[in-house]
């Protein structure tokens, strides 16, 4: 249901975009939306950040996937459990740029042999290696974008071109990148689909991403490798863009817009989903801090004040059992106003 | 165990999923699916709100006239005080990485112990009451309305998690399931809901100073009980200062250790271990409790239960804590202990008396687990073994979770173990070190009336172990936690019958040789040694 639901919003913006333009709304499509939502995004991103942000970390809660650091003769496991801020940045580094504890993930099967249960476990790599595919993908393909957006070329963005290309296969030559992010999507897609699991937990909310992305994915491939738009209208319209004079060039078609204005979504939906976790990666308490709390002192900043049943209390409630069993007390039996009940 | 069906009854589990959506489907509670719920007069006296008598299978649970406002203004309230909470309810991608992660899951199937849906449980409410989308789109962003069938599906799905982390270890993002059910559960506390076999035992550490409710005289005599049995298989008497004043160390241990098999027997090795080398110490019927069931409560009242270990080792003058195999109580210590009644200055960094070594890992919460201790004689030769005295047993380790994944505690307990015995079989990876199973009882649910869900829960750990049984004899599986010391012998006679349960000091105790001890002709269970009976 959801799944349909998110599809049929998708094409509901394409349509949308299409119509727009054709009735004449092109400046509205070409830069108003996109600076809406480039701005939505900036302020959007930066909110969730700072709301985030504003609420402490009271203790520090890191999961320990090693051997903590303890007895000399015992080896650390650093980037697992990090006993201070230089190693957590490497753990960090590594869960960012290569999904360290995805890749652990392994599936689990319940099977029988011999007439007894086995509770087995397999290599499950495959979530890490499309998930991290996409993501990269994604990264050079916005990279590459910059050839729009810039004027000269910067040396980075021709690199990652080159890169990109080097396969050299057909004309326009094929982007390895393009291939493969559909390949990703297409897998985070049927994934969600067919592993009854996920499909189970699926929401709105996580079809509707895959499907924008893939309609800003197909949009672009089209324009690039079969439409033959005319790309040097577009970067006509891009620069004007950046340079905030926004100019529409005709001989650019409907698709460009399409295409705009789906990222244009994404852009805007960004910031109130669970994309987000772009963001909060980086501040997840589990990940982000040392298991150093038995060597160094944290402060809770909303400490609550020390409430507790004191040992004064404790003797007064046992001291009669305490005596009669040869335990040390501070206040000795005689001490005590028997009369306590007496004065009042 | 009456209601409990048998393995092959209980392996038959469904992992197809409904074909209903998880927000329509509603827990339906019969007995041996609940925990009972706190007694009134205990909810009364440690102060928590709306003490009552109830029953979770009641349609009207007697929550507060304003239950919804108390838990808006609780998750508000919580919101603002934890980032973890307010980050893991924002970011979950639903991946669905944690799902067969669980060992309720796997032992189980209901979808609602994936940790993701168990989190979503209080994600729908939290975009119902705090984000616009959820508010304006309901159900298409995720949300749901605040109902009672929500209150009883947290109380009945955070009752069946059992705090261990296993799921933050796969999470991309590291969120915590820990960390939401903590959360959950405070809410809950809020309306007055909470069980028996948390809550009694927090009124009792509070006032009596441990979980059990021991008074210290009783304290004494189960120690001097305890002893005597000491002396029977070693001919050797120990006395232990008791709430002694002017001792160099204060010992901490989880009450189990005092009151229950098999933690008598560890408690025993840790007792013959510091008359061996002549550790000045003293044990404290104030402070005679270890682990801490204010963790499975809320913040506050950790801090609270917690408090205690260092207003004792301040009042006897002591200069640092040394602590017992425990589990959760080790979380508390490693993650919570200093920042919550930290710093200590009237302690000294700890310096073992015997070998001189700086425990540097302590520096700040002044304190040592007996493992580290007890690894540190043994690399230095300070303590002599016969490990062939444990030669009848084959051993393997079960990581408890909160010392595996909330503080990274796997060299020294399995240094320990291989001093004391020659037959050790480590269960497989994927059930050991940091991806670690549960017991099944941890979070305070190692109660009988929840034996059926804790057996399903056992079953990774439990299948585990007959692995290890069918493939290399193992007959001990020894542990560094209480809760698991009481939990797997249940667990162990279900899933893998004949595999006894064992803290690790027990083993060291066993293969000690100890300065003027007859021979030895039993171990402290007081059963014959193979091969060494008396003549």
């Amino acid at each position: 249901m959801s799944f349909f639901i998110a599809f049929l919003l998708v094409l509901a913006f394409g349509s949308l975009a299409y119509l727009g333009v054709e009735s004449g709304y092109k400046l509205t499509f070409a830069a108003i939306i996109p600076y809406v939502a480039v701005g939505v995004f900036v302020f959007g991103f930066v909110y969730k950040l700072i709301d985030w942000a504003r609420s402490p970390v009271p203790f520090r809660i890191p999961t320990t996937g090693g051997q903590q650091k303890s007895l000399d003769w015992i080896q650390t496991d650093y980037l697992d459990n990090p006993p201070n801020k230089g190693w957590t940045v490497g753990r960090m580094i590594l869960e960012v740029l290569t999904f360290r504890s995805l890749f652990r993930n392994t599936s689990m099967k319940l099977r029988w042999q011999d007439g007894e249960p086995r509770v087995a476990y397999y290599s499950a790599k495959w979530l890490w290696l499309f998930g991290l595919a996409f993501h990269y993908c994604f990264l050079l393909i916005f990279i590459r974008h910059f050839r729009l957006f810039m004027e000269p070329v910067p040396i980075l963005v021709k690199g990652a071109e080159f890169m990109d290309g080097i396969l050299q296969i057909g004309a326009p030559r094929l982007y390895q990148t393009d291939l493969i992010i559909v390949g990703a999507l297409l897998f985070l897609l049927l994934r969600r689909v067919f592993d009854n699991k996920v499909r189970y937990i699926s929401l709105l909310s996580d079809y509707f991403p895959l499907f924008l992305l893939l309609s800003i994915v197909s949009t672009g491939l089209w324009m690039r490798y079969f439409g033959k738009t005319d790309i040097v209208g577009v970067k006509q319209m891009t620069m004007s863009l950046v340079q905030f004079d926004p100019v529409v060039v005709d001989s650019v078609g409907a698709i460009f817009y399409i295409h705009l204005f789906f990222v244009s979504i994404l852009l805007m939906y960004f910031p109130f989903s669970k994309l987000m976790h772009m963001g909060g990666v980086f501040l997840s308490p589990t990940r982000n801090a040392p298991n150093d709390t038995r060597m160094n002192h944290h402060v809770n900043p909303w400490n609550p004040p020390k409430k507790f049943h004191t040992y004064e209390a404790y003797e007064d409630d046992f001291r009669e059992v305490m005596v009669e069993a040869g335990l040390p007390v501070e206040k000795q039996l005689e001490e005590t106003p028997e009369t306590e009940a007496e004065a009042e | 165990m009456a209601n409990v069906p048998t393995p092959e009854e209980l392996l038959n589990i469904d992992y197809s999923m409904p074909q209903q959506g998880w927000m329509d489907r509603k827990p339906v509670f019969e007995d041996g699916n609940f925990c009972y719920p706190a007694k009134p007069e205990i909810i009364e006296e440690i102060g928590f709100p709306n003490p009552r008598v109830w029953s979770p299978k009641d349609d009207d649970w007697k929550l507060p006239e304003n239950w919804m406002e108390i838990l808006h203004d609780g998750m508000k309230d919580r919101l603002s005080r934890y980032r973890s909470f307010k980050l893991f309810m924002d970011i979950c991608v639903r991946c669905g990485a944690c799902a067969d992660k669980c060992h309720f899951f796997i032992g189980g199937g209901d979808p609602k112990n994936m940790p993701v849906l168990r989190a979503e449980l209080l994600r729908s409410i939290y975009r119902k009451e705090f984000t616009t989308a959820g508010k304006i789109l309901g159900k298409l962003a995720g949300a749901r309305p605040l109902t009672q069938d929500v209150v009883k599906e947290w109380f009945y799905y955070f009752y069946q998690c059992t705090e261990c982390r296993r799921c933050s270890l796969y999470c991309p993002y590291g969120i915590d399931t820990a960390e939401v059910t903590m959360m959950a559960r405070e809410l809950l506390h809020l309306l007055g809901i909470g069980i028996n076999w948390i809550m009694e035992p927090v009124r009792n550490c509070n006032r009596m100073g441990n979980h059990l409710g021991i008074q210290p005289h009783a304290f004494k005599d189960i120690v001097d009980f305890l002893c005597e049995d000491i002396e029977e298989v070693t001919g050797i008497k120990i006395d232990p200062p008791m709430n002694e004043k002017g001792h160099e160390v204060i010992f901490i241990t989880p009450s189990g250790d005092v009151f229950a098999d098999p933690g008598v027997y560890t408690f025993m090795g840790y007792l013959m271990l510091f008359h061996e080398i002549g550790l000045d110490y003293t044990l404290s019927t104030y402070a005679s409790e270890g682990g801490n069931f204010g963790l499975f409560t809320s913040h506050e009242m950790m801090k609270k239960l917690n408090a205690k270990m260092y207003a004792e080792a301040e009042r006897l003058g002591s200069k640092w804590i040394l602590g017992g195999e425990c589990g959760h109580m080790w979380r508390v210590i490693n993650q919570y202990m200093d920042t919550h009644n930290g710093p200590a200055p009237f302690l000294e960094v700890p310096k073992s008396p015997i070998t001189g070594t700086v425990f540097e890992n302590a520096r700040q919460t002044k304190m040592v687990h007996i493992c580290e201790f007890t690894a540190d004689l043994m690399k230095h030769n300070k303590i002599r073994l016969d490990p062939s005295r444990n030669d009848h047993l084959r051993v393997t380790f079960h990581d408890s979770c909160n010392p595996a994944r909330g503080m990274g505690f796997f060299e020294e307990p399995r240094y320990v173990i291989k001093q004391a015995v020659r037959n050790f079989f480590e269960m497989p990876p994927s059930t050991i070190r940091e991806q670690t199973y549960c017991c099944g009882g941890g979070s305070g649910l190692n109660t009988d009336e929840i034996m059926e869900i804790r057996m399903r829960g056992g079953l990774p750990r439990g299948n585990a172990l007959r692995h290890v049984q069918r493939e290399h004899d193992v007959n001990m599986m020894s542990c560094i936690c209480a809760i698991d010391r009481a939990t797997l012998i249940p667990l162990a006679d279900y899933w893998a019958p004949g595999v006894g349960i064992s803290g690790v000091h027990e083993l060291v105790a066993n293969a000690l040789i100890m300065k003027g001890e007859k021979k030895r002709t039993m171990d402290l269970r007081l059963e014959e040694l193979p091969g060494m009976e008396g003549e």
